[in-house]
């Protein structure tokens, strides 16, 4: 246990001084790639905000089933069956069909070539469950038709919050999905996250309408309230062109008025549809309507053919920008809830990561004298070994890029104070084969030898207990798992060869010393 | 050597007690959970005018109709931390707040800290917290039954539950506030324990194997001497870098690295009062880990 070659001694010198080297990056700045790594600060000590957001997919499937009965519809007519009495309740379809009919309707539904019902052959499923309850068919989306509808609002949702993060212009925002329904945006050095959650509560839904007195609308008409809460108006359901349709859109100065618009360009369908509605409607009020209320109703005073207009509604110049990013950046497929919310300002992670620091300094100091005064040189290997180990640890935080968080580096002064065990359990070990054994390089070698269980099943415990940690814990908590793993081999590496390798050679040379330890 | 086993019985007696004690603390007073688990909103607030303290502040924050709000001081004397239901999950909460202390205070504010937990995420968190600490005692109880006999694992389960009662009963007793981290530290504590139990029953096992004269009484005794150096220097060290934490690093630690201090405080006592008395009553003997050696 006490030999070492050559070649072992140059492995372990060059293994420290690598990860020595690694460690030190962070202060300094590297031109080479390899070197120029640096752990990440958690949002709890760089100052940030971490936002989880939940899709509210019940619109979207609302909105699925109400597409799917007109295509049900339109589907069976072409091969001459008529859909009867067709609705939707508690998400579910209903309908009927004649007795003779119900036969080939089922076959649709179950034909895996289905184009009205598609088959997902990979989970053995199709996208909807149809059940034939006597009395009508009932209609739903099968378990893996809604994870499917799910992931898909999910991706899209992903993008357009992606854009509106973007368009605000926050430094590397992190942006990941959670689940099937959640989002998850970590906006490091955002310390007021006021805007962002007010841009991402929007869904951002626009449509211009025609405002009607006729309720014998052919499509269909609500009654709308204005964004001040106050006035109301019966729109159309028609939509004359809605958000998809637009281009691009701007804050602007009104010169005319002094007013601050939003000035929006149209692709070539909505420019062609905006057009023709303000031809023939002109006198006639349309509505623009973000998210269910409505922004303004301007009356159409000219045909507007340049695919190009205005909104007005009493905006100032900061909402106006607002709307704008929002038109721009898109539609959410549904709205978006923050579940949770963590922000924490710039200056409390710099008291933090102080606070840290000094705590590191103060136990790592407090470790080292009480390791030398209980073991003088060998407490003196001990703590060399220790130094070299925190060294090693943050070069291996850093060479992953790991994020370290406030419990993390409480995991890494536990990590101090807990380091020091193995290389106690050797000691102690030795000091005991020292009362029989005479040949003190075999009391050493015995003591590191029996030692070896005790060492072992004292880390692997520890280990178990940070890698479910890692597993369950979330956020500035997985830090702490992280840093308390690594330390566990960056522990064992530097008492099994580095602090071997010092005792070694300090016992072959004081090999007839009366009291080694 | 000291006679750690003349007092058995008593510290059996005394843990329990402590047990019973914690358990009736838990039932019926029950833990302190902080946003975390129970939902709700916090506010970590920093003040630049003397003017503002806790008898203001509360003033304010229970005129907005936020339902139950607490507020304390937070480490100094300019810091303050409030929390508050927040029921309703309003989502402008935040927003509202300012505008009113802004009104009382003028600019002579500031919030270091916001955290806002939904009901869902603190139901899931709360069922995760408690699936973390349940598997790590499954898994300490797999790894324990493995490497040792059946004795020994009962013993070592047995340690490890006291500490996690005991130490959640302190929570209990002084109101503590249980949140994410202080689950990472029970994490943490179960490692401990364990690891301590493990080394001075490796030292029993040997002596049984080495000693058929010596009976289980005198021998744990033996074995728990043998180590008593070592579990000094460990736990000495461990606790003077806890210590460090709990003194200088700031107030976000202060829960994690007491409940921390605690479980180490309780985990050597354990190790050596709970784990090794169970070897006792069962009357581990050289037979039994013989037999077992045979099996293998």
């Amino acid at each position: 246990m006490l030999y070492f070659s050559k070649l072992r001694i140059l492995f372990i010198t060059l293994f420290s001084v690598l990860f020595i080297l690694i460690a030190s990056s962070n202060l300094f700045k590297f031109d080479d790639n390899f070197f120029d790594k640096k752990i990440n600060l958690g949002l709890d000590l760089q100052g940030g905000s971490y936002l989880l957001l939940e899709i509210d997919n019940e619109p979207v499937i609302e909105q699925k089933l109400q597409n799917l009965t007109t295509t049900i519809r339109n589907y069976f007519k072409e091969k001459n069956i008529k859909i009867n009495n067709i609705k939707i309740e508690n998400q579910y379809i209903f309908f009927n069909v004649i007795e003779n009919d119900k036969q080939f309707v089922l076959e649709v539904f179950q034909d895996e070539n289905s184009d009205l019902n598609p088959y997902y052959p990979r989970f053995k499923s199709h996208q909807l469950e149809i059940e034939d309850t006597g009395l009508n068919f009932k209609v739903n989306f099968s378990r893996q038709g809604l994870i499917k509808l799910k992931t898909s609002s999910q991706d899209q949702a992903i993008e357009i919050v992606r854009r509106r993060v973007d368009e605000v212009g926050t430094n590397e925002p992190n942006i990941l999905k959670r689940g099937n329904n959640r989002i998850l945006v970590e906006l490091p050095g955002l310390d007021d996250p006021m805007r962002i959650k007010s841009l991402l509560g929007k869904t951002a839904n626009l449509t211009f309408r025609f405002v009607t007195n006729d309720e014998n609308d052919r499509f269909g008409v609500e009654k709308l309230k204005f964004e001040n809460g106050l006035e109301e108006a019966t729109v159309s359901k028609r939509i004359i062109i809605s958000g998809e349709n637009l281009l691009d859109a701007q804050p602007k100065m009104d010169t005319q008025n002094n007013q601050t618009i939003v000035s929006f360009t149209l692709d070539r369908v909505g420019a062609k549809r905006f057009g023709k509605a303000t031809s023939t409607g002109i006198g006639k009020q349309l509505a623009i309507v973000l998210d269910g209320k409505i922004i303004s109703a301007p009356v159409v005073r000219d045909t507007i053919a340049s695919g190009s207009g205005q909104i007005s509604g009493g905006f100032t110049f900061q909402t106006a920008t607002d709307l704008a990013l929002l038109l721009r950046s898109g539609a959410l497929p549904a709205p978006l809830e923050i579940i949770e919310e963590r922000t924490v300002g710039p200056d409390l992670g710099q008291d933090s990561i102080n606070a840290g620091m000094i705590a590191l300094a103060i136990g790592f100091m407090l470790v080292i004298i009480f390791m030398f005064v209980k073991y003088k040189i060998f407490g003196l290997i001990t703590n060399i070994t220790l130094i070299v180990n925190l060294f090693i640890l943050l070069g291996v935080l850093t060479l992953f890029e790991a994020t370290l968080t406030l419990p993390g580096i409480a995991g890494i002064i536990l990590t101090v104070g807990m380091a020091v065990d193995a290389n106690v359990l050797i000691f102690e070990r030795i000091k005991e084969e020292l009362k029989d054994e005479t040949n003190t390089i075999l009391a050493f070698d015995g003591g590191y030898t029996k030692s070896r269980t005790a060492i072992l099943d004292a880390n692997i415990t520890t280990l178990l207990a940070a890698i479910i940690l890692f597993f369950m814990g979330s956020g500035p908590v997985k830090g702490f798992a992280v840093t308390l793993g690594v330390g566990i081999f960056t522990t064992l590496f530097s008492v099994y060869f580095i602090a071997r390798l010092f005792t070694s050679i300090y016992i072959s040379r004081n090999k007839d010393k009366e009291k080694l330890i | 050597m000291i006679a750690f086993n003349k007092y058995y019985n008593h510290f059996n007696l005394l843990s329990s007690l402590l047990i019973v004690v914690s358990l009736l603390l838990l039932i019926f007073k029950g833990l302190n959970f902080g946003i975390d688990f129970k939902g709700g909103t916090l506010i970590e607030l920093r003040a630049s005018d003397s003017k503002i303290n806790v008898g203001s502040l509360r003033d304010r924050f229970n005129q907005m109709d936020l339902g139950d709000v607490s507020v304390k001081k937070f480490g100094n004397d300019t810091d303050f931390l409030v929390k508050f239901e927040n029921k309703d999950n309003k989502k402008k909460i935040i927003e509202e707040i300012k505008v009113n202390l802004d009104k009382s205070f003028g600019n002579n504010y500031d919030f270091r800290r916001v955290e806002n937990v939904g009901p869902k995420v603190s139901a899931e968190l709360l069922k995760s917290g408690v699936i973390a600490i349940s598997l790590s005692l499954a898994l300490m109880l797999i790894y324990i039954w493995v490497r040792f006999e059946w004795q020994f694992s009962l013993g070592a389960i047995l340690a490890l539950f006291h500490d996690v009662i005991v130490t959640l009963g302190v929570f209990s007793l002084f109101s503590l506030e249980i949140n994410l981290s202080i689950i990472a530290a029970v994490l943490t504590i179960v490692g401990y324990s364990m690891n301590d139990t493990v080394v001075i029953f490796d030292r029993v096992r040997e002596n049984l194997r080495k000693y058929s004269d010596i009976k289980i009484f005198e021998l744990t005794n033996i074995s728990i001497n043998e180590t008593l150096s070592r579990t000094i220097i460990t736990s000495a060290t461990t606790l003077l870098a806890l210590l460090a934490i709990y003194f200088f690093g700031g107030e976000i630690l202060k829960g994690f690295s007491l409940a921390m201090i605690l479980g180490v405080v309780f985990g050597t006592y354990s190790s050596i009062y709970i784990a090794n008395t169970v070897l006792v009553r069962l009357k581990v003997s050289q037979k039994t880990v013989l037999r077992e050696d045979e099996k293998k």
